[in-house]
């Protein structure tokens, strides 16, 4: 056992950390949340502010340079082929500097899948402008009535010659109103069992007959849409993967690192700042009189944070040693998550009466009023990517196979 | 970066699974807890025959030479078979304070006896205050040349009744000093208190027990700071093995268990009970070994401390939400002396105790963070 660099390990990092030294924009550097204030890269592409668009671009073309946009693709797709361990430390460093990714849910989940199900046109189409941030995309696969319960979606596909035509509804779809691609699950087979008769296509979120209306959340943002389907159509070409595989291809095991460090970077920073501000002349206002009974409870997060950190570090030391995380992973999901809740309540209950102020400017705003932003930001985490329910399930069926009810 | 055992600690915690649970089985551990001495020495010579006692001790003093995180995967599997008896108390109580701060004679002098299994040891630190800060300690020493004489009552001193030494910490005016004293003198007097766990503790009033000075007058608590640390990690790897098996008798008794005409391992309450209790499994058993790691590789003082605390805050209330889970998995059942599943709960509130509970520990880390 051994929480140490090995000197390549060592060496890689510093590599890692020059290179944002010397190559990270100003804007993004005093860190994505610090101050409350989320420098997006995905938002800054699209900025009409002409500062933002060039922080956006100097950045791209930075990491590009690297093949660093998207580090786990294979170098021959343009990216940097990392090795796991390596990918571990480039997204340890990049979350420590809290420098903004690039590229958004096309490198991280359109890319990947696409290497390994799509055909060698749908690559070169599509892979080079995910690179060069030229399309975002976005993901349909939840519906109103296909939720935890992924496979029981609805949306039909019917052939019509060398075409098929979309109808249904997706909802919860991030960011679809920034995006030009989606990628989506639906039904090709209606009569098949419900994991066989779906597929994963891909479409010009501009066709004909898309409606993307976005969704107010309950902190009055719009992170999310609902995505109509009337009559869409769209070559069946652009199947990825076989017709009614679909499933599996939307399921396909990424297999670039997932442990879920930079979650464990960010919370530990976050909880720095928030002991920090204590210290400070607005901390000492903004924290309670009697903050002293809640020393305990912050001591807790630091430790609960420092058990995350070794799961992260438990995935990657095992893929590294070509083993496959099974109910490893789920356990990081559920407690970062869960984690991630609590800090934000420990955050809101230091600061008493102030934990009211949603606004970010002004002086009774403690920290921006990042706290109760992420009071309310943090409540969809443990219901995404897998809700704390489903990971409890994978873990007790998949990991110790007790009986399925 | 690597979370993984080496193939050496492969090696040993496989030897050691087999090797208990021939010779430390569930009948022996239930022996143990009605037997005066608390322990077998046959077991006890076995052991030495593998090594253990001696694991941690260097090759020079008869020992096998290993390090402090090979000795704590050995430990996990001590928790696992709740194996009875004064091992900790003998390598973590008198074996590292001697490695620590003996002199060359007294490593020589007693070392090897350790290694082979000839002797028993223990720590004498805690008093009725029950504290684990340097100002609990309210027993007297008085120095005299490479003599030392306390007066005071030592109280949770584990393995007392059967210990040939205790290594004491006591006061003089230049603060707290050590000692190793023989058991076997009129001035020291042990009265066995009967525990949760079932295991040995005593009350040990020392009435001018003599025995050699070990260190130097006045700087024992230095000195203990270390003991007390490796000794406190030790604790986290016996709860962690006691908690990994709890947890998998549990998990077993779900999966057999009938009612409604179902095993109970497949109603979600139960379910999700078991994977909270893996995660708190796993989770206490790498905060550990990063503690272990941090004192076995020597990292910066400030960074191995706030390891150690950590580990301790953490493992005590983890695996104690564990064995409750367990209980409450095997219903009535579970309630009984009969059947294992109590072993376990009893004994992880000893370990959960043992040089500071999470709230002690949590409070350390609080500090350390500067709040
Ligand atoms: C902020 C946000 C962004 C999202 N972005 C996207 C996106 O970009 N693309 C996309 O396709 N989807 C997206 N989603 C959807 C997300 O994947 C779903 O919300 C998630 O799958 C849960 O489905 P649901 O909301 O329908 O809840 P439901 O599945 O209806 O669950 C409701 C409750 O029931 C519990 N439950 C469900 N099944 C079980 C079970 N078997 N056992 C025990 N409890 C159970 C759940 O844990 C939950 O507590 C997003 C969601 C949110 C909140
Ligand atoms: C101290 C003590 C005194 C008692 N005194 C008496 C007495 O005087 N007379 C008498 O007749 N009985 C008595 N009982 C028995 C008591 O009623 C049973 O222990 C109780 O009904 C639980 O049954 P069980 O022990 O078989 O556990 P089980 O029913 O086997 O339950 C085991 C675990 O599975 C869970 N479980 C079971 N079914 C479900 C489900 N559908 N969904 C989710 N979880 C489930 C339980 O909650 C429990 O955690 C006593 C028990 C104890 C411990």
């Amino acid at each position: 056992m051994d929480w140490s660099d090995s000197p390549e390990q060592a060496t890689f990092r510093e590599e890692v950390a020059e290179f944002i030294v010397e190559r990270l924009p100003g804007r993004y550097q005093s860190g994505s949340r610090e101050g409350g204030i989320v420098q997006s890269w995905q938002a800054d592409r699209k900025s009409v502010d002409t500062e933002a668009r060039d922080s956006a671009m100097n950045w791209a073309d930075a990491l590009a340079e690297k093949g660093w946009i998207a580090p786990h693709w294979p170098e021959e797709y343009g990216g940097a082929g990392l090795t796991v361990m390596e990918q571990f430390i480039y997204n340890q460093e990049m979350a420590k500097a809290a420098a903004s990714p690039v590229g958004g849910m096309g490198v991280s989940l359109l890319g990947p899948t696409m290497i390994v199900h799509g055909s060698d046109e749908q690559k070169a189409e599509h892979l080079p402008r995910v690179l060069s941030g030229e399309v975002a995309w976005a993901q349909g696969y939840s519906e109103p009535s296909a939720g935890s319960d992924l496979a029981s979606l609805q949306t039909r596909a019917i052939r019509d010659g060398d075409d098929l035509v979309i109808n249904g509804q997706k909802i919860w779809t991030s960011g679809a109103q920034y995006a030009d691609w989606l990628f989506a699950l639906v039904r090709t087979e209606p009569d098949a069992p419900k994991h066989r008769g779906i597929s994963f296509i891909v479409m010009d979120i501009k066709t004909p007959g898309i409606t993307v209306r976005p969704i107010v959340d309950m902190g009055w943002q719009e992170p999310f849409n609902e995505t109509f389907f009337e009559d869409v159509r769209v070559p069946a070409a652009n199947i990825v993967g076989e017709e009614n595989r679909g499933w599996y291809v939307g399921m396909t095991l990424l297999d670039f690192e997932r442990s879920g460090i930079s979650d464990a970077i960010q919370y530990e920073r976050t909880l720095t700042r928030l002991i920090d501000y204590g210290k400070s002349e607005a901390g000492a206002k903004h924290y309670r009189q009697d903050w002293k009974i809640l020393r305990h409870e912050v001591a807790e997060r630091y430790l609960e944070i420092g058990v995350l950190f070794n799961f992260a570090f438990r995935i990657v030391s095992m893929q590294n040693n070509g083993m496959v995380p099974n109910y490893e992973a789920s356990v990081n999901k559920l407690f970062g998550s869960e984690t991630h809740q609590r800090l934000s309540r420990t955050g809101t209950k230091l600061f008493g009466l102030y934990a009211n102020v949603w606004q970010r400017e002004g002086e009774h705003a403690p920290m921006n009023a990042e706290f109760t932003r992420d009071y309310v930001g943090s409540v969809p985490h443990t219901i995404f990517s897998g809700s704390s329910e489903i990971q409890r399930n994978v873990i007790a069926t998949r990991g110790l196979g007790l009986p399925r009810g | 970066m690597d979370l993984g055992l080496s193939e050496t600690q492969e090696l040993l915690k496989n030897s050691a699974r087999d090797f208990l649970e021939n010779e430390s089985p569930e009948q022996l551990v239930r022996d143990m807890e009605e037997d005066e001495a608390g322990y077998s020495p046959e077991l006890w010579s076995k052991m030495a025959e593998q090594g253990w006692q001696g694991l941690l001790i260097p090759e020079e003093h008869g020992g096998a030479g290993f390090d402090f995180l090979d000795l704590c995967v050995l430990i996990e599997e001590f928790g696992r078979a709740l194996v009875p008896g004064p091992f900790m108390s003998t390598v973590l109580g008198g074996a590292v304070p001697l490695m620590e701060i003996g002199s060359d004679e007294q490593k020589a002098e007693f070392l090897p006896r350790i290694a082979s299994g000839d002797v028993i040891f223990s720590l004498a630190l805690t008093e009725p205050s029950a504290r684990f800060d340097e100002e609990g300690v309210e027993c007297t020493a008085s120095v005299n040349g490479n003599e030392v004489t306390f007066n005071g009552t030592k109280l949770f001193v584990p393995d007392a009744n059967v210990a040939d030494y205790l290594i004491v910490a006591g006061r003089t005016d230049k603060g707290v000093t050590l000692g190793i004293v023989a058991t076997d003198q009129p001035g020291v007097e042990v009265t066995q208190l009967q525990t949760i766990a079932r295991d040995k503790q005593a009350e040990v009033k020392l009435n001018g027990a003599t025995g050699q000075l070990l260190g130097n007058d006045g700087d024992g608590w230095d000195a203990l700071k270390p003991v007390v640390n490796h000794y406190t990690v030790a604790e986290c790897a016996y709860l962690v093995g006691l908690a990994q098996m709890d947890f998998e008798i549990s998990v077993d008794y779900a999966k057999e268990r009938v009612q409604f005409g179902r095993p109970i391992g497949s109603f979600q309450a139960i379910q999700h009970k078991c994977a909270d209790m893996v995660t708190d499994v796993d989770g206490s058993r790498f905060i550990m070994y990063k503690a272990a790691w941090s004192l076995a590789t020597d990292q910066p003082d400030a960074d191995t401390q706030m390891s150690v605390n950590m580990a301790k805050a953490w493992c005590s209330e983890a695996t104690r939400r564990v064995v409750a889970h367990g209980q409450q998995i095997h219903g009535g059942i579970g309630f009984t002396k009969d059947y294992k599943i109590q072993l376990y709960f009893r004994r992880q509130k000893r370990a959960e105790l043992a040089f500071g509970d999470a709230d002690y520990h949590r409070e350390l880390v609080a500090q350390q963070l500067g709040i």
